[in-house]
């Protein structure tokens, strides 16, 4: 592929996706200076392969360079935000016992507080589905797991969160 | 359904991600229970509260234009001291390209570069959670699904009585095209059958790559490439069945 043919593929398939990834690179670096370096590795890495993205998806395909990208850089720069997570313990869903209230009224500085106490996986669903608006294969795509792994991280995301705000009353 | 049995779906009721069936068993629990309502509505409401726009991150300014610089602007290389031996380099090279591309045996290498993209595709679907797009071991789902999807309607069977179980389909890249893939399951291995239409009729062969056996088929108008690590010999079952 010649120079202005990958040009106009990477103007085509990755920059009208730049925005959702930095939201996600913001979310997991957690500051606007690690975020802003991440999109930016991701997007060279992006515009070398952007010949093999055959346009089936680009958002997901851009936003799995972004995800990946990420993770490299935090497990080179910040190796205690990796967390391993049990994918299998579904013991939160089923608790049915907990008052579910409302989040109409929750305070947006304390929401972001508490998703970035989420574990990496957990907010990683969570802005993918919630902010991004992507679909369970979606997500399975972006973070390489199976779709039933997606509905329990999600699940359980939102349960965390459910519980730190009843824990405070806040809802 | 009780609440114990509807609570792990309301999640995916509220993301509406649940198949017909369920959901009308969740939207009839919720007429009647009132927990599991209170749960629904907590979760749309989290779902509100996180797409406020308080909590997206917009692009910073200049962030796009500081990327298209970096990737669209060479930076300028210092000044060659010597530019003769880099002349004298490029020639060599190019010398020795001419040589290898001209003594190269050539149907083995595009015969290679073909086992390496069916062998590929294969590892990589069952790599990346990306085995199948439409589940299913019915062939008359599997079917209609490529409908629409292809050029070409791929024939589609169930072989479960001999042992195949039909798992799916998914759409594939291969040669150069866009080709169906079948995915069967032999015991314990799966099993890759990428269809395409052939326009010309290719020998039938059996050949291994990298501990993959490969078969090539061509058989009613199409050509098939079963790829798998089952043994070849199974595998040559799988094709005598596809060739029926």
């Amino acid at each position: 592929m010649s120079a202005t043919e990958s040009q106009a593929q990477f103007e085509r398939i990755v920059m009208p996706h730049l925005d959702g990834a930095y939201n996600l690179a913001r979310w997991l670096a957690g500051n606007d200076h690690d975020a802003a370096d991440i999109v930016q590795d991701a997007c060279v890495r992006a515009f070398r392969f952007v010949g093999n993205c055959h346009g089936e998806n680009p958002r997901a395909w851009v936003l799995t360079i972004v995800r990946n990208t990420a993770r490299t850089w935090l497990k080179k720069n910040r190796p205690q935000a990796i967390v391993f997570i049990d994918d299998d313990d579904l013991a939160e869903i089923e608790d049915t016992n907990c008052a579910a209230g409302l989040f109409h009224g929750a305070d947006s500085a304390a929401l972001r507080t508490a998703l970035e106490a989420l574990p990496l996986e957990f907010r990683e669903a969570l802005v993918l589905r919630e902010m991004e608006g992507l679909s369970y294969k979606e997500i399975a795509e972006v973070a390489g797991v199976a779709v039933g792994t997606v509905m329990s991280r999600l699940s359980r995301a939102r349960r965390q969160l459910q519980n730190h705000f009843a824990q405070k009353g806040a809802l | 359904m009780t609440c114990v049995e509807i609570r792990p779906l309301l999640h995916a009721f509220a993301d509406g991600e649940l198949d017909l069936l369920h959901e009308l068993e969740v939207q009839k629990h919720l007429k009647s229970c009132a927990g599991c309502v209170a749960e629904k509505d907590s979760i749309e409401s989290l779902r509100n509260a996180l797409r406020s726009n308080d909590l997206i991150y917009g692009i910073p300014a200049g962030l796009q234009k500081e990327i298209r610089k970096k990737l669209f602007t060479s930076e300028p290389g210092r000044p060659r001291e010597n530019p003769w031996i880099w002349k004298m380099l490029a020639a060599g090279a190019t010398a020795f390209a001419i040589l290898t591309i001209c003594l190269r045996p050539a149907g083995l290498s595009e015969r290679e570069q073909f086992l390496g993209e069916a062998v590929g595709s294969h590892i990589r679907s069952l790599q990346a959670a990306h085995l199948t797009d439409v589940v299913s071991s019915d062939q008359h789902t599997v079917k209609p699904w490529f409908a629409g999807k292809l050029d070409f309607a791929p024939p589609v069977s169930d072989f479960a009585e001999q042992g195949f179980l039909l798992v799916g389909g998914r759409l594939d890249y291969l040669e150069g095209r866009t080709v169906a893939a079948l995915v069967y399951r032999h015991n314990k291995h799966f099993i890759n059958v990428f269809i395409w239409p052939s326009e010309n009729a290719a020998e039938n062969s059996v050949e291994n790559y990298h501990g993959y056996s490969v078969i090539n088929l061509n058989a009613h108008g199409f050509q098939y490439c079963i790829v798998s690590d089952a043994e070849e010999k199974e595998l040559a079952n799988l094709a005598e069945l596809l060739r029926r």
